[in-house]
């Protein structure tokens, strides 16, 4: 074998790739964000809506869960595109993250509200809370306590998953590393570095939901099971 | 003597299954009443039918001035006035002991943030639980889990409080701490329905026992009626010592 | 003749993608079982080293985007002296992902086999091998066919990363088709709708299994 391997196109193409990876810590953030607030509306409402509501709830989740991430993402933009609205390719991949991540999300949680023992609701109800209070004060935050370390699962794959966005043209890290391949023939060698850096962006992902669950959940530092 | 609730021949049934068939009874302000029975003789759905837990079938049901018969009562005031304390306590396990007990004041409009912090120093003071504010449920034991359930109905300031079978899940010694405290409760007026098992604390606390049997009232008297019960039903379940 | 503005050929060349999506998955599956089982028993094994080293293979394969494996796999065996066809790295990758991912479920399903049945099978003087295999494995099986036919929805929809190496699976037709048509909204959507009539009956199997076995 012949090859030399040789990473000194990091030294030239270093603030690509810090670019890249801006726009993969934005697109990870913002998608997670509004996937976490749209998911758990749409798992309450696949709780406590109506019937209709329930079934279109239920259909937006199997048709997202059954369905790629890219060919949505490639529906969305060149289907926008197409009918001459112009959202510009970030914004077509954050709505396609977020329609994406809440289906995920809707289901988790709302295993995670079907869990929760009746007797919490009835003594919510006796306090004279609204149903609304009911849920967003008792049932939310057991539920998130309950699915929280399936649903960070399901955020560190958005997060890897933003990746493809680069196949309609957000320059987020894979982007980057498409970009600097195609210039330096060096294929092998960018990709391997990419990879490192979405490897600590994976351990920096899960260390932070480490940090937010200690903060959010105060009784986790007692150590007891749920 | 307003009475606070108020049965007039009611009348539920579970499918198929009838559970109550005919209560009268009336609870007035600022009494103690015990409901005992067998399991299966009613006590409980009766008494979880006064906060509208469960739903009646006929018969008129009046609580605190409202008619629970009418199917537009509005049951989110009725629980304003009604508190009611579980058996399996039910506290909120993401809470700590104080905003158990001040959730409710602050999200239903009855105190602002300062008045609910008050309040809850009031009646954790009550229960004897002041130190444990900050605390979260499952660090305490099933007494002191209980007597926060008895103070998060209290921080309501309810005008009567139903307690169902409170001490079935404690054990003995722990039992003892959460019948002092409604004993003590009792002592300062505050009207009561309790369903128990414990027949001697009934008969100390109690100014009116009934007797359930089979979905009906089936005597009714004070703490001297098991010494002398006039019916051969409540002789053989005194007499079972339960 | 048309069907919503596509020629026969152009339907056809769909459907060979999605021919080749399912050949694919296949081959991620099998490859991945190939090298997933006998991880999952090795992540079980007293052996700390294997355990660590196993460990350590399946959180760096869950730690990278696949279509940066799939990268790694297409211009790594190129520059290993290999020519090969796209096919083979997208095999290679899928199969990379999915050892990684089987090797986690099944470790699972072995290990929520109670640990009564363990010491049974020890005390039968049985050696390690056949109780694994008479004992443990027939019941882990049982516990772990509902998530791995959910994982298959996976390897189905995720088989579709290997378009950013060119390799023409349904996604990628349907991409080379809608550059020389215009007819996103048309092309995308009977590529979802090819997806979702592989993915569908698995998530419903799947969802099925699943509750036969809490049922019991």
């Amino acid at each position: 074998m012949s090859y030399q391997f040789d990473f000194s196109f990091l030294y030239d193409y270093w603030p690509d790739l810090l670019a890249g990876m801006r726009l993969t810590i934005g697109l990870s953030v913002l998608s997670i964000l509004f996937g976490f607030i749209f998911g758990s509306a749409c798992a309450i409402a696949r709780v406590h809506g109506g019937k209709t509501l329930r079934t279109i709830v239920g259909c937006y989740v199997d048709l997202v869960r059954n369905t790629p991430l890219v060919v949505q993402a490639f529906w969305l933009f060149f289907g926008m595109a197409s009918m001459g609205l112009k959202i510009g390719a970030f914004w077509a991949a954050i709505i396609t993250l977020v329609i994406n991540v809440g289906a995920y999300t809707t289901e988790i949680i709302r295993a995670g509200l079907e869990s929760i023992p009746r007797g919490q609701k009835e003594a919510a109800d006796c306090l004279a809370l609204r149903r609304w209070q009911v849920i967003l004060y008792i049932e939310l935050p057991q539920a998130v306590e309950r699915v929280y370390p399936a649903l960070v699962s399901q955020f560190i794959l958005m997060m890897l998953a933003t990746s493809i966005m680069s196949q309609i043209s957000v320059e987020e890290l894979t982007g980057a590393a498409y970009g600097i391949q195609s210039m330096t023939f060096r294929g092998f060698e960018v990709y391997v570095v990419v990879a490192v850096i979405y490897l600590v962006l994976s351990w920096l992902t899960r260390t932070m939901f480490e940090v937010i669950a200690r903060i959010a959940f105060t009784r986790r530092r007692l150590r007891t099971p749920l | 003597m307003t009475a606070l609730v108020t049965f007039k021949d009611v009348h539920k049934s579970y499918g198929t299954l009838p559970v109550l068939k005919g209560v009268s009874l009336t609870v007035p302000e600022g009494r103690v009443v015990a409901l005992i029975g067998r399991s299966g003789s009613g006590k409980s759905t009766a008494l979880r039918c006064i906060n509208g837990l469960e739903t009646i079938q006929s018969g008129t049901l009046e609580v605190c001035g409202r008619k629970l018969h009418e199917a537009n009562c509005d049951l989110r005031h009725l629980r304003m006035e009604v508190g009611i304390v579980f058996q399996s306590y039910n506290l909120f396990p993401h809470l700590t002991v104080e905003q158990n007990v001040t959730l409710a004041p602050r999200l239903t409009g009855k105190a602002s943030q300062a008045e609910a912090h008050e309040i809850a120093r009031k009646v954790l003071e009550q229960v004897g639980l002041a130190e444990k504010a900050k605390a979260y449920p499952e660090q305490l034991s099933g007494g002191q889990q209980q007597r926060v359930a008895i103070a998060r109905s209290l921080a309501m300031q309810p005008r009567v409080i139903l307690f169902d079978e409170v001490t079935s899940a404690l054990d003995p010694e722990l039992t003892a701490e959460v019948l002092k405290t409604i004993e003590q409760l009792a002592q300062s007026g505050m009207t009561m329905v309790l369903v128990t098992h414990e027949m001697s604390f009934a008969r100390r606390v109690a100014d009116e026992i009934i007797f359930m049997h089979q979905g009906v009232v089936w005597e009714t008297g004070d703490g001297s009626m098991f010494d002398n019960p006039q019916t051969p039903e409540l002789r053989q379940f005194v007499g079972s010592g339960l | 003749m048309t069907f919503a503005g596509l020629t026969p050929n152009q339907l056809l060349f769909i459907l060979q993608g999605a021919g080749w999506t399912v050949i694919l998955s296949l081959l991620g599956f099998v490859g991945g079982s190939v090298i997933g089982l006998p991880a999952a028993v090795g992540r079980i094994s007293k052996n700390r080293l294997l355990r660590f080293g196993i460990a350590g293979y399946i959180n760096l394969i869950q730690g990278i985007p696949l279509p940066i494996i799939m990268f790694l796999c297409y211009f790594g065996m190129s520059i290993a002296g290999f020519s090969v066809p796209a096919l083979v790295a997208a095999a290679v990758a899928m199969t990379a992902y999915c050892s990684a991912y089987l090797a986690e479920i099944w470790r699972g399903a072995l290990m929520s086999v109670p640990k009564a049945q363990w010491e049974a099978a020890e005390c039968l003087a049985l050696k390690p091998f056949q109780r694994l295999t008479h004992v443990i494995l027939p019941q882990a099986v049982r516990i772990s066919i509902a998530p791995t036919v959910g994982f298959l929805v996976q390897i189905v929809k995720n088989s579709s990363y290997a378009v950013v190496i060119g390799f023409a699976e349904l996604t990628y037709t349907a991409r080379l088709l809608n550059n020389s048509t215009f007819r996103p909204f048309v092309i995308f959507s009977i590529a979802a709708l090819l997806y979702f009539a592989i993915c569908y009956p698995l998530s419903l199997y799947s969802r099925r299994l699943e509750r036969r076995l809490k049922r019991g």
